[in-house]
């Protein structure tokens, strides 16, 4: 759960600093912004990959039944298709954002420190041409599913009162330790 | 005949003075092949090694690797020809922060003098002018050679504040760092054998 939260914040503030910084000037603040993305990116990548790690160790628990069976079908396929889609995304959006840097000719030097490796080759069309729309593309599909689950949980918890929130809110007692 | 004397006189002198300009210039200029050459330079931004090359430049070369005492090597760079191979960097390094090119259109080496350090490798000490600030320097370098060319190669490390490039805002190391490497390949063709 701490991974969890810890994601999302990174996951919001990496979306927000993306959309922002492609808008600035060439200044040392973009510089740093577009640094401090990559490495967020980068970290996001490592985080996400350890926490598919621990959900496969520790399956979530499921869904209360009373729950399940106040859903409609629909909203069920929906849970499912956001959570799978989400995690393709957490490991697209990164991996999409660390080729179009390798193709442009920037290896990633991950928090200024460790040279992360290129798994593209350097070309700069291929970059401007796919890798580019790639990364913005899922970037914002990326961004309306985290909506869409955010709106969803709240929807959960607002709407049918119906306590699901509270095993994943952090201050909660009732929260499972996850 | 008397009037084709001060012809005869005038041959002699012409003849004389080729004579004495060929004695004068010790060393024969060898020709830089630009098609061929490269000078790049590699600075750090947050870490991340960026590659820059000029494109165009040009050098006169005149020293005898056997004696290369009585050698100089000049070189002058077009600093409007820098490029970072990306668009909005390039539209930026013309602008008065960084190379300034309206005011200083072209950076220089000249030399001051050369020593052989033995295996095709040689110590050029010279003056290097950027953006008007001129700095001490001893490049070396290392010359190999084929059938008809020679290739001088090298590198050296120059702080970049010392001459200025990058003022203002963009005076901030952690941002682009101080070192900046420049790496050449020049290549020859007349350059006497080693």
């Amino acid at each position: 759960m701490t991974l969890h939260w810890l994601l999302a914040l990174m996951i919001v503030g990496s979306l927000s600093v993306g959309l922002y910084m492609t808008g600035l000037p060439f200044s040392p603040q973009r510089l740093k912004l577009v640094n401090w993305h990559k490495w967020a990116g980068i970290t996001i990548l490592g985080l996400t990959a350890l926490r598919l790690l621990w959900r496969l160790s520790h399956p979530p628990p499921p869904l209360p039944p009373c729950i399940v069976e106040a859903m409609p079908g629909w909203q069920l396929v929906a849970h499912r298709g956001t959570h799978l889609l989400m995690y393709l995304l957490f490991f697209a959006v990164p991996l999409a954002g660390w080729a179009y840097s390798s193709a442009l000719g920037f290896p990633i030097v991950w928090f200024g420190v460790v040279p992360l490796p290129d798994f593209v080759p350097v070309n700069k069309e291929f970059a401007e041409a796919v890798l580019k729309p790639l990364h913005h593309g899922a970037a914002y599909v990326l961004g309306a599913v985290v909506l869409l689950h955010a709106v969803a949980a709240l929807k959960h918890h607002f709407v049918d009162h119906d306590g699901l929130l509270d095993r994943m809110w952090p201050f909660s007692h009732q929260g499972h330790a996850r | 005949m008397s009037l084709l004397r001060p012809v005869w006189r005038a041959l002699c002198a012409v003849a004389l003075t080729l004579a004495s300009a060929a004695a004068m210039s010790v060393e024969p200029m060898a020709q830089l092949a630009p098609g061929d050459s490269q000078i790049g330079f590699v600075s750090k931004q947050m870490g991340v090694p960026v590659e820059g090359q000029f494109k165009k430049f040009d050098a006169q070369i005149a020293f005898d690797p056997k004696k290369p005492e009585g050698g100089t090597v000049a070189l002058q760079i077009d600093m409007a020809s820098a490029t970072l191979g990306v668009p909005q960097s390039d539209a930026e390094l013309p602008k008065p922060p960084w190379f300034d090119t309206a005011r200083f259109p072209k950076a220089s080496f000249q030399s001051s003098a050369i020593k052989s350090v033995g295996g095709g490798r040689f110590d050029i000490a010279g003056r290097l002018t950027i953006k008007g600030h001129t700095q001490e320097l001893v490049v070396p370098v290392t010359i190999t050679q084929s059938a008809d060319r020679s290739t001088a190669t090298g590198s050296f490390t120059i702080q970049r504040l010392a001459f200025k490039v990058g003022e203002g805002e963009w005076t901030d190391t952690s941002m682009v760092g101080d070192e900046v490497q420049v790496r050449f390949k020049l290549v020859l063709t007349g350059l006497r054998p080693l």
